[in-house]
């Protein structure tokens, strides 16, 4: 591989790092404090879906930014109040969520653009275009996101709250802090997240909303998140890690290797949850989920 | 993961409904035109309940496939996947057996099937059992490689020769299921066009043996003493390991019958992505229907009813698309979900 094509190759890898990155960290939010969600992905269509339609409808790509933020926010806190409020079980809220986030998102997309579901194709003011080096301002915020996130587990008392109710949510309680209040406020940094996961995917890789266009996106960040044992610093490196996977499997399809011959490229596609397996399964190191995650809190 | 049968349940169908018109409200269409067009286009003619049934019985099958291993505290996302990789496990079959005489390539593709999926399940089973890994996230895992799997297999080893499509050449015309339609055309009378099969009494014989298996044996036993409490089975002298593998692997060989219907029984070849969803509408199944068998046929109904229902929508009301069934069902287990946390 020769200077250019590695150069291209790392700029690929970072802008498909982006949007894994925001929903991995969204991801960590939520479980850190307690809440499993694998409604990641239904939250990113959401996202991606209101992101595209608004900015083709008002031809602005700052309402589609926003619109997509708050879809995103909207899907989480309607899952937050299933999980919290009435304490349900939250792997089929999740689930639900991303039926709902598929189905919607497709169904309002057909009824309005009449296309099958695809919104049409962005101009250049209706989406998010590259600032430096082929990277766009969401790329940079994702980074900033991880120090953000990284900074309030380590120092800051909301952060230090969130952990607590992940990990022991009957002492945050003890302490005075409110478990309630805590999820709701990291979910609904989790929807910020998955919605930013949302516009990065429909304004700055594609010119518009497809169907289902996440393709497991939100799984692969779920499987980033526990191959970065939910540490801020490993989310980065995980997603770095499966977007340059993704960015092989992209520019490179059936490459060949010398001595193990032409590796398919359903291979590399498979590799991050392949991976994530063999952790889980202590084949390589050790994953730990925070200790309360999945357990609705229920005061005594 | 204590469920038991609660009238509260009843609330669920009505929030399909409930979405579904929302759904139609928001696109300007009077809700109660369409939900009558549903309810005609799902069981308003032989053909419609036709297929409602075909339907009906792939959801059957994988409300099942959950039911089987929720009860043993095991929450088996990945029936889509073990579908999958039945499927993959049947064509191989089916096209190996393929010079065998008739009854042969028929039994080897159904047993082919139920070994693949039920393979593909215990693998998460036993690394739950051995490894510690929970079951939720490994089948999640397993879902993304089966499909990943799948597509290798069908545009490489698998793929019919000279075709550009991603599907294997058509299975023996001995190895095809019996449609509803072969022995309506025998008598004479008219057909429905439908690709219901025999498949949806194997999902009844199955309903009664899942039944016999969770209430009837000394296994089902174990495994709902497993679901009740992992530790107390311990205590009580329950081998956990093979009980958590029992489940799995009849929660996998239960979702192969997505593949048997759907394969067999209508495509006749192995195509990419055959079970759309059916996996997932598995999950839906199972909890309304209290993850009791016998109250599973009803609720697959409810859902195959608003699959078929929703497809011939579109025909009168060109602004709904089928996509708003999976709108609806989202929403459905929405409240079942919400609904697991108020009834504790």
């Amino acid at each position: 591989m020769d200077f250019d094509a590695g150069l291209s190759w790392a700029s690929a890898t970072l802008r498909l790092a982006t949007p894994l990155i925001f929903a991995c960290l969204a991801g960590l939010w939520s479980e850190r404090s307690g809440v499993v969600d694998v409604g990641l992905e239904g939250k990113m269509l959401a996202g991606a879906f209101a992101g595209a339609a608004a900015a083709s409808l008002t031809g602005d790509v700052r309402y589609g930014f926003a619109a997509a933020v708050a879809a995103s926010l909207a899907f989480a806190m309607a899952q937050a109040y299933a999980e919290i409020e009435c304490g349900g079980d939250q792997i089929v809220c999740g689930m639900a969520i991303n039926m709902i986030g598929a189905g919607l998102t497709a169904f309002l997309g057909a009824a309005i653009f009449g296309e099958g579901g695809r919104t049409p194709a962005l101009r250049a003011a209706e989406r998010i275009e590259p600032i430096v080096a082929g990277q766009d301002a969401l790329t940079l915020l994702a980074f900033v996101a991880v120090a953000a996130t990284s900074i309030a587990f380590s120092r800051t008392r909301f952060g230090l709250r969130v952990l607590a109710a992940g990990e022991n949510p009957l002492a945050l309680d003890a302490a005075g802090g409110s478990v309630r209040a805590t999820r709701y406020r990291a979910i609904a940094i989790c929807g910020i997240l998955c919605g930013l996961a949302g516009a990065d995917l429909s304004l700055a890789q594609a010119a518009g909303f497809l169907p289902n266009m996440t393709a497991g996106k939100g799984f692969i960040a779920l499987a980033a998140l526990i191959f970065a044992k939910w540490r801020p610093g490993g989310c980065l490196g995980a997603c770095l890690l499966f977007g340059a996977l993704d960015a092989i499997a992209i520019r490179a399809p059936d490459a060949a290797l010398p001595g193990v011959g032409v590796i398919p490229v359903q291979a590399f596609q498979a590799l991050p949850y392949v991976l994530t397996v063999a952790l889980l399964a202590g084949f390589v190191g050790r994953a730990r989920p925070p200790a309360a995650a999945g357990v609705p809190y229920r005061r005594e | 993961m204590n469920l038991r049968f609660s009238p509260g349940l009843a609330v669920a169908p009505l929030a399909a409904l409930a979405a579904t018109s929302v759904c139609a409200v928001a696109v300007g269409e009077n809700p109660f035109a369409v939900l009558r067009a549903l309810a005609i286009g799902g069981l308003g003619s032989a053909e419609a309940l036709a297929f409602t049934l075909y339907y009906t019985t792939d959801f059957i099958f994988t409300g099942l496939a959950v039911a089987v291993a929720y009860r043993a505290g095991l929450f088996n996302i990945g029936v889509e996947g073990q579908s999958l990789v039945a499927g993959a496990g049947l064509a191989m079959a089916a096209l190996t057996g393929e010079a065998l005489p008739a009854p042969l390539p028929l039994a080897a593709a159904v047993c082919a099937a139920m070994i693949f999926g039920a393979g593909w399940a215990i693998v998460p089973g036993w690394l739950q059992a051995r490894r510690g890994s929970h079951i939720v996230i490994t089948t999640i895992m397993f879902n993304f490689i089966a499909s990943a799997l799948l597509s290798w297999l069908l545009v490489d080893p698998l793929r019919a020769p000279g075709s550009m499509q991603p599907e294997t050449r058509p299975f023996p015309a001995s190895s095809r299921l019996w449609r509803l339609d072969d022995i309506l055309s025998a008598l004479g009378w008219p057909t429905t066009g439908s690709p219901l099969n025999i498949s949806l009494l194997l999902a009844l014989l199955a309903v009664i043996a899942a039944n016999i298996y969770i209430f009837r044996t000394r296994a089902g036993f174990e495994a709902r003493v497993m679901g009740a409490n992992a530790d107390a089975a311990a205590y009580a002298g329950i081998a956990v390991p093979p009980t958590i593998m029992l489940a799995m692997g009849l929660s996998g060989a239960l979702a192969s019958g997505v593949a048997i219907n759907e394969l067999l029984g209508a495509q006749n070849r192995l195509i990419l992505d055959f079970p759309a969803g059916a996996g997932f509408v598995g999950i839906a199944v199972a909890l309304l229907a209290g993850t009791r068998p016998l109250a599973i046929p009803l609720a697959a109904l409810l859902f195959g009813f608003l699959t078929q229902g929703g497809a011939e929508l579109g025909l009168e009301y060109p602004r709904i698309s089928p996509y708003i069934v999976e709108a609806a069902q989202g929403v459905t287990v929405l409240v079942i979900g919400a609904l697991l946390g108020l009834r504790r």
